[in-house]
C-alpha cells in the first residue's frame, strides 16, 4: 500500500499541486436484523477503495476509485488535479490555506475486548430472535425489530506533507423496537434507543451489557401501553429530558451550529449555515451556568472516536460551552486558518470516496451534581420525556422541535400518567439558558449515532455524545393539533 | 470524465451469469450497479469542493430453501466475487427458515426506456465549472452570494437471478440547485433531469436571485392558522411523505398505513389526484426495479378516492396480486418512488389572488414525520417565505415551523397549479390550502 500512496503522491506534486493526500480505505460490516420472527436481512458487505485530495491553484480537487492498481492510482491523481484546476477556474478571491500540522507516521487501533467478527453468528441471530419471541407477546404489536451490526474500518492516510497513518477501527451497535396499532393509533417504543439502537466504538460487550433480553416485554408492553395512554398536553412546563433523547438534542442545536464549515458558509446551499457566527466566539452565552460541554474524539468507547482526523491531525478534547459561554467551534486546517487557528482535528470522510469535511466527534453535555429522582421531587408541573421518535431544525440551528416516544406526568414531585406524542420546541440557545439541573456521573451515558447526515454527495458520520438528564425551566410542549 | 469504465450490457449480465453459475444455492439473485458521479459544490461565489467517483457494487442473494445470505463486494476481481457468493451462502446456512419468503420473480417482458444521454455522461469538470461561473455572475449582478452545487451521474443496475430474470438499465442524471444570500434574505431553485442539457444555468440563477430580492426586510408574523399556497417544491415534501406513510402493501397488511381498511373510500378533496409512473419521461424514468420487476402505473388516488397500493413481489404474491415493481428494498417493504401529482387550472397569481390573508412558501426544510398514521409532518420554511395580504404579496417574513398533517393539506385544498414540475423523482404543481398550522416561528 505504502507504493501506492507514494505514486499517487508524486504524480500530485510532479502535475503542479501544492498539496495532497490520499486514504485507502477497506471496510467490512455486518449486518442483521430480524423481522417478526424471522431473520429478515442477513448480509455481509465489503467495500475498499482510495481517494486523492489536491490543492492546485488554491483549489480544491478529489477523485476516488475502487480499483486499487497503479494504473487506477495514476488516473485518479491527475483526475484529482485536473477537478482541481476547474475549481480554480471559479477561486475566491484569496488561495486556500492550510493552518500548519506536524506530520506524523502512526499507528492507532481502537480498543475491543470480544472482536465482534469472532462472535458466532448463529448466537447473534438466537439473540436477536429470543429477543422478538419476548417482543410477539401482545397481539398489538404489528412489528417487531431486531437489528445488530459490527464494523471494521482499516484506513491508511498519507500525504505530501510526509504523514502516513494507520488506524483500525471497530464499532459494534444493536437495539429492538416494538411497533403496535391499534383502533387508529399507532405507537412505537425501542431498546437502548431509537433508530437501530445504540452504537459505540467497541467490541461485542457492548451488546452483552445492553441486555436486550431483559428489556424486550417491557418495550413491547410499553408500546401498546402508549396506544391507550393521555395524549401529551399543550402548553409551557418544566421538562426533564431523559440521557438519550438530551444526546439528539445536543446533536442538533449545538454539535451541528459549532461545524465552523457552516458557519464560514459552506453548507449554506444543503444543510444551512449556524446562528453561533464568529463574533459570538467566547463572550456568547450559549446556556445556563449548568451547561458545559465538550468535543473530545479521545472518549473509550465513543462513536466519534479515533486517532486521527482524515488531515492528520491528532484527536482532541476541546471545551465548547464553558459554564454556558460559548468558546470554541470544531474545525479543519482550511476553516481553522480563517479564524488564525490550528485544526483541533474534526475532518473526517465517510469512506474512500467522500472527501473529509468537519464532523462532529463526541460532543457531550458534562455531568451536574442532581440525580434524576432529585429534579423530579424538585418539578412542580412538568413532563420527563424519553427515546427520541422525530427531530427537526431551522437552517442555522435556532428553532428546534422534537418528538419522543414516551413521556410521563410529573405533578408536584412525583411521576404521574404516561402520555403519548410528546413533542417540544424552542429557539436554541433560550432552550440552553433554561437548563437549571443537569444529573451527575453516575446518570451519564454515551450514545452513539451512526446516521450523522452532512454534505454533497451525502455522506454519514458516526458520532457519539454523552449526557445525564437535565432539566429544562418553561418549555412549549405538546406542539400541533393531534 | 476521464477514465470512466461503464461495464455495458453484456458485460454486466455475463458477471450476473457467471456469479449464478458459481452459486450453490437453490435460487440465487444478483444485483450490480456502477456508479460514476461528479459533483461540484459552490459557496460564496466561489467552488470550495469538487469531487468525481468510481464505484461498482455487486450484491449476491445465495438462498437455501427458505434460508437467506446475502454479500456485497465492490471488487470485481473473480477471487471477489467468488468470496461474495462464498459468504452469502455459509450465512444462509446459519439460520432459521424465513417464513415470509416468497421466492424470486419470474422474467417479464421489460419496458424500452431510454434513460442514458451521452451528452450528460460526458459533461466534464470543466463545464461544470462554467456553468457555476453563470449561476455567481448572475448572483454578483445583484450583489448576491450564490452557493450551491451541480452534479452529473452516470449508472448502470443490472439485476438477475436463478429463475431467469436479466434486466439491464444505464441511467444518466445531472441537477443543479443554487440558494442565494444578500442582504436579510435567501432564495432557491433547482433543476434536474436525465439530460443536462435540459439544465440552464442562467435561468435557475434568475429564479432564485429573483426570490432572494423578494425576500429582503423580513418581518416577523406570529404563528397560527393561515391559507397557504404552497409552491410544487414544498408540494413535493409533503406528497413524498403521504406516498410512503400509506401506499405501501406491507405498510397496510401491518396496519402501519393510514390506508388499513379505508381502500376504496373517499379520503382527499376531489381535485387531488396522484398516482406513480416509474416509466414518465417527466420524472426520472427507469424501466424496473431491484427485483428485475418491470415497473408498472399505478394510481393511488383518483379524484380523492384512494385507489391502489404499491406492490414488491413478495406482499403481491401473499395477496394473489402481480408486483408493480416497487421491490427491493427488503424489510422497509414496496414503497412508491416516482410520484406525480394531477394538475388543475389555476396559476400561481390566481392562488394568490384568492388568499386573503395567507403565507406563500417557496419550499421546506429538514421536515420529519411526527406520527406516521396521521401523516403528522414538522419543519420550517426556507429561501422565501411571503406575506399575502389582499390577494397579493405585501413582504417577505421570517421563517415558520409547521406541524400539520398531509392528510388534512389534500383533503382540503382549493386550488391546483396547472403546470406540475419536476422536483427530483415527484412531479407536482404548486396548491393552494385554506388552513395551515404554523406552530412557531424563527429569527430570520
Amino acid at each position: 500500500m505504502k507504493e501506492l500512496t507514494r505514486k499517487a503522491l508524486d504524480v500530485v506534486k510532479e502535475l503542479g499541486a501544492s498539496y495532497g493526500d490520499i486514504r485507502i480505505v477497506e471496510t467490512r460490516t455486518q449486518t442483521i436484523r430480524t423481522r417478526n420472527g424471522n431473520v429478515d436481512a442477513l448480509s455481509s458487505t465489503r467495500s475498499k477503495g482510495f481517494g486523492v485530495r489536491v490543492l492546485y491553484d488554491g483549489a480544491w480537487g478529489f477523485s476516488s476509485s475502487s480499483t486499487l492498481t497503479e494504473d487506477e492510482v495514476v488516473r485518479v491523481a491527475k483526475e484529482a488535479v485536473e477537478i482541481a484546476r476547474a475549481s480554480a477556474t471559479v477561486k475566491r478571491d484569496k488561495d486556500v490555506v492550510l493552518s500548519p500540522v506536524k506530520p506524523v507516521v502512526s499507528k492507532w487501533a481502537s480498543a475491543v475486548k470480544t472482536d465482534p467478527f469472532s462472535v458466532k453468528t448463529e448466537d447473534k441471530i438466537a439473540l436477536l430472535l429470543e429477543a422478538d419471541r419476548l417482543m410477539a407477546g401482545c397481539k398489538e404489536v404489528k412489528v417487531r425489530i431486531g437489528s445488530m451490526a459490527c464494523q471494521r474500518e482499516d484506513k491508511i492516510f498519507a500525504s505530501t506533507e510526509g504523514s502516513y497513518i494507520e488506524q483500525t477501527k471497530i464499532e459494534t451497535g444493536a437495539g429492538i423496537e416494538a411497533t403496535a396499532a391499534d383502533r387508529g393509533e399507532l405507537q412505537r417504543r425501542s431498546y437502548p434507543t431509537s433508530f437501530g439502537g445504540n452504537w459505540a466504538t467497541a467490541g461485542y460487550e457492548i451488546v452483552e451489557q445492553m441486555r436486550l433480553l431483559d428489556h424486550a416485554e417491557r418495550v413491547s408492553r410499553e408500546a401498546v401501553e402508549l396506544l391507550s395512554a393521555k395524549q401529551c398536553p399543550s402548553g409551557v412546563m418544566d421538562v426533564i429530558i431523559e440521557s438519550s433523547q438530551l444526546a439528539l438534542q445536543i446533536h442538533e442545536s449545538c454539535g451541528h451550529p459549532i461545524e465552523l464549515d457552516r458557519v464560514l458558509g459552506q453548507e449554506a446551499s444543503y444543510a444551512g449555515t449556524s446562528f453561533l457566527t464568529p463574533e459570538k466566539l467566547g463572550t456568547f452565552q450559549y446556556g445556563s451556568e449548568e451547561v458545559t460541554i465538550t468535543a473530545d474524539a479521545t472518549l473509550p468507547r465513543g462513536l466519534g472516536s479515533f486517532g486521527f482526523d482524515d488531515e492528520g491531525v491528532p484527536a482532541q478534547r476541546v471545551t465548547i460551552v464553558d459554564k454556558g459561554i460559548f468558546k470554541n467551534y470544531l474545525t479543519s486546517r482550511e476553516t481553522a486558518h480563517e479564524l488564525g487557528q490550528v485544526s483541533n482535528g474534526a475532518m473526517r470522510a465517510d469512506g474512500w470516496n467522500r472527501i473529509p469535511i468537519i464532523r462532529m466527534t463526541n460532543i457531550s453535555l458534562e455531568p451536574g451534581d442532581w440525580t434524576l429522582d432529585e429534579m423530579i421531587k424538585d418539578t412542580k408541573e412538568g413532563i420527563l420525556v424519553a427515546t427520541n421518535k422525530s427531530w427537526s431544525i431551522d437552517d442555522k440551528r435556532l428553532n428546534f422541535q422534537f418528538g419522543t416516544e414516551i413521556a410521563w406526568e410529573i405533578k408536584d414531585g412525583s411521576l404521574g400518567a404516561m402520555l403519548k406524542n410528546p413533542t417540544y420546541t424552542g429557539i436554541t440557545y433560550e432552550f440552553w439558558r433554561s437548563c437549571d439541573a443537569v444529573a451527575g456521573k453516575d446518570e451519564w451515558e454515551l450514545w452513539g449515532l451512526p446516521n450523522c447526515g452532512k454534505g454533497e454527495p451525502g455522506q454519514l458520520a458516526h458520532v457519539g455524545h454523552g449526557a445525564s438528564p437535565a432539566r429544562f425551566r418553561r418549555v412549549k410542549v405538546g406542539v400541533g393539533k393531534w | 470524465m476521464v477514465g470512466k469504465k461503464l461495464l455495458g450490457r453484456e458485460n454486466a449480465l455475463d458477471m450476473i451469469d457467471k456469479l449464478i453459475r458459481w452459486s450453490p444455492g437453490d435460487l440465487t439473485e444478483v444485483v450490480l450497479r456502477s456508479d460514476f458521479t461528479a459533483l461540484t459544490r459552490f459557496a460564496k461565489n466561489y467552488i470550495h469542493q469538487n469531487v468525481a467517483e468510481s464505484d461498482y457494487r455487486v450484491t449476491v442473494r445465495v438462498i437455501f430453501g427458505k434460508k437467506i445470505g446475502s454479500a456485497t463486494t465492490n471488487s470485481l476481481d473473480d477471487d471477489s466475487l467468488k468470496e461474495a457468493v462464498e459468504d452469502a451462502a455459509a450465512i444462509a446456512k446459519l439460520q432459521p427458515p424465513n417464513e415470509e419468503f416468497e421466492g424470486l420473480p419470474e422474467p417479464e417482458p421489460l419496458p424500452d426506456v431510454n434513460c442514458f444521454v451521452p451528452e450528460t455522461d460526458s459533461f466534464s469538470a470543466k463545464d461544470r465549472a462554467a456553468a457555476v461561473k453563470e449561476v455567481v455572475e448572475v448572483a454578483k449582478e445583484r450583489g448576491f452570494e450564490a452557493s450551491g452545487a451541480f452534479s452529473t451521474r452516470s449508472a448502470e443496475l443490472a439485476v438477475g437471478n436463478s429463475r431467469g430474470v436479466r434486466a439491464y438499465n444505464a441511467s444518466t442524471y445531472a441537477a443543479l440547485s443554487t440558494v442565494m444570500a444578500g442582504g436579510d434574505g435567501t432564495g432557491y431553485a433547482e433543476a434536474s433531469g436525465r439530460d443536462v442539457r435540459e439544465i440552464r444555468p442562467g435561468e435557475v440563477a434568475r429564479v432564485a436571485r429573483d426570490k432572494c430580492a423578494m425576500a429582503q426586510n423580513p418581518v416577523s408574523v406570529p404563528p397560527g392558522e393561515y391559507e397557504v399556497v404552497l409552491e410544487p417544491l414544498a408540494v413535493a415534501d409533503l406528497l413524498d411523505y403521504l406516498g410512503r406513510a400509506g401506499f405501501s402493501a406491507l405498510a397496510v397488511r401491518e396496519g402501519r398505513s393510514f390506508l388499513a381498511g379505508k381502500l376504496g373510500q373517499k379520503l382527499f378533496d376531489e381535485k387531488f389526484t396522484m398516482w406513480d409512473d416509474g416509466l414518465d419521461p417527466r420524472g426520472f424514468p427507469i424501466p424496473f426495479d431491484l427485483e428485475g420487476v418491470p415497473k408498472r402505473k399505478v394510481m393511488l388516488v383518483e379524484n380523492g378516492v384512494a385507489k391502489g397500493l404499491v406492490y414488491d413481489y413478495a406482499t403481491a404474491k401473499r395477496e394473489g396480486k402481480k408486483s408493480t415493481g416497487h421491490g427491493g428494498f427488503r424489510g422497509w417493504g414496496p414503497v412508491p418512488a416516482n410520484l406525480f401529482m394531477g394538475e388543475g387550472t389555476a396559476t400561481l397569481e390566481e392562488m394568490i389572488r384568492s388568499t386573503k390573508r395567507g403565507i406563500l412558501v417557496t419550499r421546506f426544510h429538514y421536515t420529519n414525520m411526527a406520527h406516521p398514521l396521521k401523516v403528522l409532518i414538522t419543519g420550517m420554511t426556507r429561501d422565501g417565505t411571503f406575506l399575502i395580504e389582499d390577494g397579493r404579496i405585501t413582504k417577505a417574513v421570517k421563517n415558520f415551523r409547521f406541524t400539520e398533517s398531509a392528510l388534512r393539506v389534500f383533503s382540503t385544498l382549493d386550488m391546483i397549479g396547472r403546470e406540475a414540475v419536476r422536483v427530483e423523482r415527484t412531479v407536482v404543481p404548486a396548491v393552494r390550502v385554506p388552513a395551515f398550522n404554523f406552530t412557531g416561528v424563527t429569527e430570520f
